[in-house]
């Protein structure tokens, strides 16, 4: 991927050059050669008139589910990065809970060949952090690495073992790879399938109290303290775990967390309202008003490091199911940038930077990953926004596989106008 | 002409009934009773009408009482379970819907492991629907049966004292019965051990309190839960003779309640647990009128939701 590209008259926003106004964007090479004031393009190079749009960093979403291999009915390589594209985003991180499971650095090179055949967007594999996903015994950490891996994770279920995520948290940081967890404490979460509140109460279903992550993240907090590793929580839905993220961080280790767009936006009352429609089902659950609240606070104080959508993509026929039934997980690649401009900034929440930072500079920062900025030198991978188009949420429309999204309907004000990759454009509306 | 009370297609939960229609059911129910005291038990009003039960549980009480009120109004009946049924776990219920209709019911009564299957089949399908109980969430023909033995015996609801006590938070009896006699203006509490109980149980609609005596003191109805004992592996309870010492309703404990007040259970009973056999057959019991009551309220409700359906009231015994 590497092409040169002129994207002029855009309203440019970097945070990391703490940039907000009028700029054009040379990209040459595949890097970004200029970003500044608008000077001629060298002979050849393509001009993308960028009027009336807003330009950043290319969106990376730090956790997504490409289900390729073994599950191609729900979605593949090809699909999840068209998906990511049309949705604004030039590069994703795959869980490794396919089949088999990513816990092979042959499977990293799969999944990166596959990527670059599609050619739809950069493609960033994360490795299980034990073989086969059993929560026994470490995977190669070294030669998965070696081979593109940026990350560690048993992503779909937790490091159980406390014993294992202390090897894990030590031996990852012999090659500077964080340990992204999915924490739940499986003896409470139990066999619920909905946040234990007032609303699983009324409805008689079993609940996952808020506890069972919070349990889990307390323990990993602990023994990233005694090992001095770096640990990423996945998916935060709780504002007990965001306070002891917060606390952890100021006692100087290493922590971050991301949050998905529909923890910020929904909780267990839109679940009941839904009359328990399985496009409200996932892991963990739709929180209650209160966890959200918090969760939305902690975007606005930086406490929160990144947005992911946790893009969970499930085929028609498993969501038609019943809620009990139903497999967890809804899709998000194509929806969280326009619902983050809508409900976010359009509210007043964060500011256009900050998005940014949500969505781009920080899940760079954290895998280690070129790009976030579009200072020369970054990688030449750009998102366009129309901040002014209205969209609705039409799951018809969508360019991923599967349709399973809480949000159908939705009216929503802002909207991917386009992305390139390494300066070539890959998607353009 | 004023609209009639009862327009209703489905019926799926207490939650969605008003007071008048809670009322209409009961009032309905009367004119059923004395079917079962004839020499011939049985009406002609749902002749020709097709009644399939689904039973994805096992259940024998309400699955009888279904099936005895279903050929006392003369319908053809059908019983699926899932002992005896190829309907398979995991169908979708697009699928489950379509095998359905394809056989043309007039009624479906459903019972389901799951809570809302049975709302969700309800959309899906022309038939009208009767939950039978779905998951902890419903078991409204239960709950109305509950309310006409209690309105019988007491001649009102409305200002009753009334304690349901036991595994609250795995019980469709409670959620269902609360709704309902709320709406009839009861006095309701609800009581357990605080292992028994869901989070936020006032969300239910119910005082809540934690001890058996606190809960029968000055009570005019008491209704006891079954325990379920397979829980018990999930560690709700340490043992069975815990249980009924701290939560067993026995005569002594009784002495709480008003002189005049009756016992419920929604069966079966498990004797020298929740329920001590003293009490279970005791002249407070009603736990046996419950079950021949029940009947009449499954007819009525079999008889309203078939005349909804067909748009034409059937013929009243």
């Amino acid at each position: 991927m590497s092409g040169s590209l002129m994207i002029r008259g855009g309203r440019v926003v970097d945070p990391t050059q703490e940039l907000d106004g009028p700029a054009d964007i040379l990209i040459e090479g595949g890097r970004v050669a200029a970003c500044g004031p608008a000077t001629d393009p060298p002979d050849g190079v393509g001009e993308l008139d960028a009027a009336g749009l807003v330009v950043v960093p290319g969106l990376i979403d730090m956790h997504v589910h490409l289900r390729e291999p073994g599950q191609e009915y729900k979605e593949t390589i090809e699909t999840g990065t068209r998906a990511a594209a049309a949705g604004g985003f030039t590069a994703v991180a795959c869980m490794p809970n396919t089949d088999p499971v990513n816990d092979e650095p042959s499977l990293t090179e799969f999944m990166l060949k596959q990527a670059e055949r599609a050619g739809w967007a950069r493609v960033y594999p994360i490795a299980a952090v034990s073989r086969g996903l059993e929560g026994r015994e470490l995977t190669e950490f070294g030669a998965q690495r070696r081979a593109g891996a940026v990350a560690v994770s048993d992503d779909g279920r937790p490091v159980w073992s406390a014993a294992l995520m202390r090897q894990a948290l030590r031996y990852a940081r012999h090659f500077d790879l964080p340990v992204i967890q999915h924490a739940e404490e499986l003896a409470l979460s139990g066999d619920g399938v909905m946040h234990e509140g007032r609303f699983s109460t009324r409805l008689g279903v079993e609940g996952i109290p808020g506890a069972a992550d919070d349990v889990m993240v307390s323990r990993d907090l602990l023994l990233t303290a005694d090992t001095g590793g770096r640990y990423h929580l996945a998916h935060m839905s709780t504002a007990r775990s965001l306070d002891l993220i917060r606390t952890a961080r100021a006692d100087g280790h290493r922590v971050t967390c991301e949050v998905s767009a529909h923890h910020l936006l929904l909780t267990d009352e839109d679940v009941f309202d839904s009359g328990l429609d399985p496009n409200f089902k996932m892991h963990p659950p739709l929180r209650s008003a209160a966890d959200r609240e918090a969760l939305v606070g902690g975007l606005a104080d930086g406490s929160i490091d990144a947005i992911a959508s946790d893009h969970a993509p499930h085929h028609p026929d498993e969501k038609e199911l019943d809620f009990v039934a139903s497999p967890n997980g809804i899709v998000g690649l194509e929806t969280t940038l326009s619902l983050c401009l809508d409900r976010l900034v359009g509210k007043g929440v964060i500011d256009l930077a900050r998005l940014v930072d949500l969505l781009s500079t920080a899940p760079a920062r954290i895998l280690r990953v070129p790009g976030g900025s579009l200072a020369p030198g970054s990688p030449g991978d750009v998102t366009l926004i129309d901040l002014e188009r209205e969209v609705e949420v039409d799951p018809a429309t969508f360019r991923s596989r599967s349709r399973n999204t809480p949000f159908a309907g939705w009216g929503l004000r802002g909207a991917p106008a386009g992305t390139v990759v390494g300066g070539r454009v890959i998607e353009l509306s | 002409m004023s609209e009639p009370v009862w327009q209703r297609g489905d019926l799926l939960g207490v939650a969605e009934l008003s007071t008048a229609e809670i009322l209409h059911v009961l009032d309905t129910a009367e004119s059923f009773v004395e079917v079962a005291a004839r020499p011939i038990k049985k009406v002609p009003t749902l002749r020709g009408k097709t009644v399939i039960n689904l039973f994805f549980e096992p259940s024998t009480r309400t699955s009888s009482s279904f099936e005895i009120a279903e050929k006392r109004l003369s319908a053809d009946n059908i019983n699926f379970s899932t002992s005896s049924s190829s309907l398979s776990k995991g169908e979708t219920l697009l699928d489950t819907a379509r095998n359905l209709e394809a056989m043309a019911p007039d009624l479906v009564v459903i019972r389901h492991a799951h809570p809302r299957v049975p709302h969700a089949l309800a959309e899906r399908i022309a038939a009208g629907v009767i939950n039978a109980g779905d998951g902890a969430h419903e078991h409204p023909t239960q709950a109305l049966l509950d309310a006409f033995t209690i309105r019988r015996r007491k001649a009102r609801v409305e200002g009753l004292k009334i304690a349901i006590v036991g595994d609250v938070a795995h019980s469709r009896v409670v959620r269902s019965n609360v709704l309902c006699l709320t709406k009839l203006g009861a006095d309701v509490t609800v009581a357990g051990p605080r292992t028994m109980m869901p989070e936020k149980p006032e969300s239910l609609g119910a005082r809540v309190v934690y001890s058996l005596e606190e809960a029968i003191e000055g009570a005019d109805v008491v209704m006891m839960l079954r325990v379920q004992l397979e829980r018990q592996a999930r560690a709700s309870f340490p043992s069975e003779r815990e249980y009924f010492e701290f939560f067993g309703l026995t005569a002594e404990r009784l002495r709480g309640a008003r002189d005049d007040a009756i016992i419920m259970h929604p069966g079966p009973i498990n004797r020298g647990i929740e329920i001590a056999s003293e009490v279970a057959d005791g002249p407070w019991s009603v736990i046996l009128e419950q079950v021949a009551n029940g009947v009449a309220v499954r007819m009525a409700v079999l008889y309203l939701l078939a005349g909804a359906k067909s748009g034409a009231d059937g013929t009243m015994p």
